[in-house]
Order: structure tokens, then sequence, then C-alpha cells
């Protein structure tokens, strides 16, 4: 009946697309899941990536152009736990595209595949911007990328099962890769360990995680809650105790705060790609944490 | 016995207390397992509540060395090349007669209006006004306040009710309708009681607006909002940019339709929407809606029956740097209204035409801060003689307004805002200043565009 439509709205004005090349459609929320998605079905998927490293994903708003991909879509790669909760399901809302609703196969949440950590004891908006399942900026350590990894691929073959071999293979070579990567990236990031570190939005905690870095400081007094001048002047005294050696933050982050802080206690004021696209060196997965391990190397020397 | 049992369960509280997140998981299911089992022994089996005892110190023993790594994590050993794997999947609580609760959320809003002339007496000349459309009355009021319930009913339909409850303790249901979430090919089907999808403004929930009160031409050819009971269909086409089109169907009964339900012709209308992103930093979204109402003695303290037609033209443009709103961002919009009555008012036969438009632009120049500017206008035909004094006599007015806007927000779930405008809309002038507080508790709802 689609197909119908299809052809005959392409025929009567012209202004249709021709249906995809591609087996199936994603749209993938975030731009590390759009890579992820390029490395396990490679040609077998056409992908929209509604957001970019220059964007904060929590803060989107549900423009027509995304409205119109989501309707295409047969899969959404998202990160959930509630990053897109302010847009997405206004988005798929208007989209009527039953394909891709919450708990349908088309609908796919890494954050289901990795443990969540910073899960809030206390759900209060006056905790600021918290999420009621845990901290969902699961990107930061690759060991959760090769746990979403098995997951999706699973989910494009119940999708597409025509290419089931084809994703088991691609997430077979994709997972030697990746345990290849993560085994180089632990050894050249041993001089991390024990690094103090400031952060100017609590993002980091998976990357704090995997590298043994020492959070000390988090310039944000609540998750979104801008610094004011009293919580920068107990930022100020907690570092005169404890120094740091970097202060960090995503690339889609203004720097005024971790500048103003940096100047005043003496410590760089670093921006990390965050996500694929977050830097110009972070093309894929690959070298998106090639180039936030060389940042924070070069920057804690 | 009891005693023994309410040992370890304390000590399975103070197990899960005490483990760390990676030692939860490994523990998690021990407890879960232990529990269960302890469920089914709950008689009179003293000795194996002592084995399961053991069995739990024995974890809890687990439970402490785990934490003990977990603690010495951040010295210099080797890490796993593997994150820890999520938890399997808990033993789910009992379900229990609250778990499929719908989302709610309220908006609380109030404001202190201030105005040069009395609100009450002043009109728009060569408008009959509906219900809704007069000004905000001087001093403090509480606006409406508004409390949202909705979820799915089941596979095929989700529901949203909204309840608005007015300052003079009126209640009234602002929407209550079902919504399709399951039609294939891009069909959407509402049906029950909605604002209608017509223009840019008039879907949007008040208190989503930039501005605190409806634009010129929205108070005096819709009645502020449109909305009414029927049903309305919408299509998605399967384009590469955004193309949606809608119809619906209603009874008829709220201006500037009246009293049309009788004879069950009532109101029907029709719109597109397109939109699309210019590039990374820029969206646009355009619309053309078409309106058609009957009236059957329609009362607006002057009486009128017979047909109106509003065409409205909408367009809207955001602008963010490389589409990151947060720290500025800029919103511009704008809608035409023309508009045809023809029928007979107050017993004269009339056919006249009306038009008007507003522009605005919002622009966030830091995060949380907000500054504003609407311009809007009315057109209308001279009233025949016969009507000379009534509201639809122009007085040879031209009906204006300029309003300003400064607005602050702690955070996306509250804004204060202080609204300045030149009212012109009536032949004296009127300066208003409003300032109003809008806060949103409860379910995180998202924004449409």
């Amino acid at each position: 009946m689609r197909k119908l439509i299809f052809s005959v709205a392409s025929l009567a004005a012209g202004l249709f697309i021709a249906p995809a090349q591609a087996d199936v459609n994603v749209f993938a929320c975030e731009p590390e899941w759009g890579a992820l998605v390029i490395e396990l079905a490679g040609d077998k998927a056409s992908l929209y990536v509604a957001t970019t490293g220059m964007q904060d994903p929590h803060q989107i708003q549900a423009r027509p152009s995304l409205i119109a991909k989501a309707r295409a879509a047969d899969l959404t790669v998202c990160t959930g736990a509630e990053l897109e909760i302010g847009w997405l399901p206004m988005v798929l809302q208007q989209a009527a595209n039953s394909k891709i609703k919450a708990g349908m196969p088309g609908s796919f949440e890494a954050s289901r595949y990795v443990q969540l950590l910073e899960v809030p004891t206390r759900l209060d908006r006056a905790e600021g911007d918290i999420h009621a399942s845990g901290n969902p900026h699961i990107q930061t350590d690759p060991r959760n990328i090769l746990l979403v990894a098995k997951g999706l691929s699973d989910r494009l073959a119940e999708i597409d099962n025509a290419n089931a071999i084809t994703y088991a293979s691609r997430f077979a070579d994709f997972s030697t890769r990746w345990k290849a990567a993560i085994a180089r990236w632990n050894a050249e990031a041993a001089p991390l360990r024990g690094v103090s570190i400031g952060v100017q939005h609590a993002g980091w905690i998976y990357m704090i995680n995997w590298l043994g870095l020492k959070q000390i400081v988090v310039l944000e007094p609540k998750p979104g809650v801008p610094a004011s001048s009293g919580h920068i002047a107990d930022v100020l005294a907690t570092l005169s105790k404890q120094p740091v050696k970097l202060i960090i933050r995503a690339a889609y982050q203004d720097d005024r705060s971790s500048v103003f802080i940096s100047e005043r206690a003496h410590v760089p004021a670093i921006a990390l790609p965050f996500t694929v696209g977050g830097s110009d060196a972070a093309k894929d997965l690959f070298s998106l944490y090639d180039d936030t391990l060389k940042t924070l190397l070069a920057a804690s020397k | 016995m009891k005693r023994t049992q309410t040992a370890a369960l304390a000590l399975a509280v103070g197990l899960a207390a005490a483990t760390s997140p990676s030692a939860r998981a490994d523990t998690a299911s021990d407890i879960a397992q232990i529990r269960k089992e302890m469920k089914s022994l709950r008689g009179d089996y003293e000795k194996k509540i002592e084995d399961l005892e053991a069995r739990l110190k024995k974890a809890e023993t687990r439970a402490d060395d785990a934490e003990a790594k977990a603690s010495t994590v951040a010295s210099p050993v080797a890490v796993a090349d593997v994150a820890p794997p999520a938890p399997a999947p808990v033993v789910s609580a009992p379900s229990s007669a609250n778990a499929f609760n719908p989302a709610i959320s309220a908006i609380l809003n109030g404001s202190y209006n201030v105005s040069s002339k009395d609100p009450g007496t002043l009109r728009v000349p060569g408008f009959a006004l509906g219900d809704e459309a007069g000004l905000r009355d001087r001093g403090f009021s509480l606006g409406e306040s508004e409390v949202s319930i909705s979820a799915n009913v089941d596979q095929a339909f989700l529901a949203n009710l909204i309840v608005s409850m007015g300052s003079d303790d009126s209640i009234g249901v602002e929407e209550a309708y079902i919504q399709t979430t399951d039609l294939p090919g891009g069909f959407t089907v509402k049906a029950g009681r909605f604002l209608s999808g017509i223009g840019y403004l008039n879907e949007k929930h008040a208190h989503a607006w930039d501005f605190s009160d409806a634009p010129l031409p929205y108070r005096a050819m819709l009645g502020n909002q449109y909305g009414d009971d029927g049903v309305q269909a919408r299509w998605l086409a399967p384009t590469d940019f955004f193309l949606e089109f809608g119809a619906e169907w209603m009874r008829g009964d709220a201006f500037p339709a009246g009293n049309a339900d009788d004879n069950g012709s009532g109101t029907v209308s029709g719109f597109v929407h397109s939109g699309g992103d210019i590039d990374e930093s820029s969206s646009f979204l355009v619309g053309a809606s078409y309106l058609r109402t009957k009236s059957d003695q329609r009362d607006t303290g002057e009486t009128f029956s017979g047909k109106d037609d509003l065409f409205i033209a909408s367009a809207v443009y955001k602008w963010a740097p490389n589409g990151n709103p947060i720290q500025t961002n800029l919103s511009v919009s704008g809608e035409y209204f023309l508009g045809n009555e023809q029928g007979t008012f107050e017993g004269v036969p009339v056919d006249y035409q009306r038009s008007g438009f507003y522009v605005q632009g919002v622009y966030q120049f830091m995060p949380r801060w907000r500054f504003g500017v609407r311009y809007a206008e009315l057109q209308s035909d001279d009233a025949p003689l016969a009507l000379a004094g009534t509201s639809l006599d122009n007085a040879g007015h031209t009906p204006q307004a300029l309003s300003a806007l400064l607005e602050y927000r702690t955070s996306e779930f509250a804004r204060f805002r202080a609204e300045y405008t030149l009212d012109d809309a009536d032949t004296q002038s009127n300066d208003e200043f409003v300032f109003s507080y809008t806060v949103a508790i409860g379910a995180h709802g998202a924004h449409s565009f």
C-alpha cells in the first residue's frame, strides 16, 4: 500500500523522493550511533543522523525535517534514558510511523544495553536536569560501544532478516577491531590514571570510570544549571585545596565558565569531541577516542 | 523465628546498601534468588533459614570484596577490556493497580496587569468579539491553570485530557481527545475536543506561546484560539522534506461559529504544512489553512447568522548557531488572515471582508534571557449605514498593537515574562503592562517546532 502511494505520488508530482536503495532506513538520534550503524550495516542501511557533534542532544527542536525523516525510518537508534525526552516524543508523535513507536523492534535504545551510572536516589527537578534511569552519556566509554554494538547488530538482523549474515559478520569484524583498539587505548591512556580533573557538565562519568580519572569538581552546580558566582567561588576554593590538571567540556558547550575557572586556577580548559563530529579529527568511532585521548594526553602533560 | 527472619532481611537490606554498583550487579541475582526462596519457605523451616542466612553472609563477604576492588580501580592496575554488562533483568515488583498511571503534568501561571484604560470597556472596532477575546483584568490574577493527563489507551490509541481552571474557579475541558498511533501510511486520526490544526499558533497551547496573549488577528477572528468537538485526519507525505495535509470536521459551537451544531453542518477546515532545514543553523515551517464556520443566531451581544470563511497563511523561521539553541537563538514568525462574513448581522444583510496580520521576532541573546517584539494590525470593510455604532462599525480606525517582551527562565520549566503593549486596537490608545510567570510540573512535555 505504501509502495503504491509512493509510486503514484512520484509519478504525479515529481516532488517525491525515490524509495531508498538501502534495505533499512535508520534514524540515528546522535552521531555516535550513526557512526555505529555505518560500522555494523555499511551500505545495507541508509542513514539520517538527527543531531551533530556541535549540538546539545538534550536541547533539540522537533524540527519539520526530523519529522519527515522519522516518517521514513524503519529503525531509530537513540541513547534513551530520557536524553531525548524534550524532542523525540514530539517527533515520533507527528511522524505517524508505527514501526518506530516505543517498544517496537524499530525503536532501539542504546542505554538499555549498558549499566547506567549515577542513577539518582532522589527524583526531584530541584536537583537540575537529572535522568531517572541514570547518566545517559554512555558513549564516553568505548567498552559501552561494544555492548551496544552487539545489541544493535542483533536488532538489525531482526528487522532485516535477509541480511542477518552480513550483520553478524560485520559485527564480528567490528568487535575484533574494536577490542584491539580498546587494548591500544588502554595502553596509551596509562599516564592518565589517577589524574584529577574538573568537568563543566557531569557528562563524563563513563570516561572517568574507564580511564581511572578523578573528578574533583563540576562547574555546573546542578546538571544543566549554569554556574552562579557563589558556586564559582566554591569551585575555586576546592581547586586551591585539591588542584586539578585539566578542566574538560564537550565541544558543543559554551566555554565561558571553564575558561573563567581555567584562568583563575591556572589549569588548561579543553574541549573534547564528546561524540563523532565534535572535532575535526573525530570522523568516526575510532578517531573519536583517538582524538579524545590525544587531547587529554597533550593537555595533562 | 520472626526475629531470625527480620535479621535476615535487615542483612539483605544492609547488603544492598553497602555494595558498590558493580558488586551489586554480581550479587543482585543472588539476593533475588534468596528472597524468592525465603518467600516459599515462610513456614517453620528454621534450619533452612539458618542455611540461607549463612549464604547471605557469604554473599556479603563477596560484596565487600567487590567493593574493595572497586575502590582500588583508580590505582594504576590494568582495567577490564569490557565494561560491566547490563544487569540481568531484575525480578519485577508485584503488579499494582496504579502501575499504569498516565503521564500527568500541570501548568500554573499568574500575572499582574496594569493598563491605562479600563480593559473591560475596550473594543476592536469593526469586529464582533468572541467570549474569550477580551483583555485581561487589572491587578493580580491567576491565569488559566491546566492539568494534562495522557497515556496510551492500547496498542492503537493514545488519549489526552487537558482540564483548565480559570481564576474565577470555573473548570473547563480544554482538550479531550483520542488519537491513533498505529495507522499505516502516515495517517493520524484524532477525535474528541481539540485545538484546530489551522495556522501556526492555534494548535499550540497558550502557555507555549512566546507572548502571553494572542495576537490581534487571533483575538478578533478566532476568539483567541479555535478549538471544538470533532474529528481530524492528518496525512504526512512520504517526502524527504516535511509535508503534511489535514482536514477537520467539527461541531460548530465555538466562535466564529455559533449554534451551528443543530443542523450538523458545523465547521470544516483544511490545512497544509511544509518545512525543512535551510542549513545546519536554520529551519522553516510554512502553512496554508482554510476554516469555514456557520452561525445560527451567534450571540456576541449582537446576533449573526450566516457563514464565515477564513484563510490563513503562516510562516516560521528559526535560527540557532550550528543548530544549538542553548546560547543564542532567533525565532521569527508571521501570519496573515483574510476572512469574509456573509449573512445577517442584527437583522441587516451583510457581506464584508476583514484581514489582519502579525509579525514577531524573539531573540535569545544569552542563555535563559529572551527579548521579543510583535506588531499586529487589522483591516475591515466599512459597515452598512444601518449598523453604525455596532461592533462592525470600524469608525475609520485601523486596530494595531505593538508589543515588547523580556523573558527570563530559571530552567526549561519556568519562565518569567515582562511585556508591554502599546494597544491601539480601540480608537483610544491603551498602555498595557503584564508581568507573569508560567511553570510546568510533572511529566516532561516535549514542545512542537
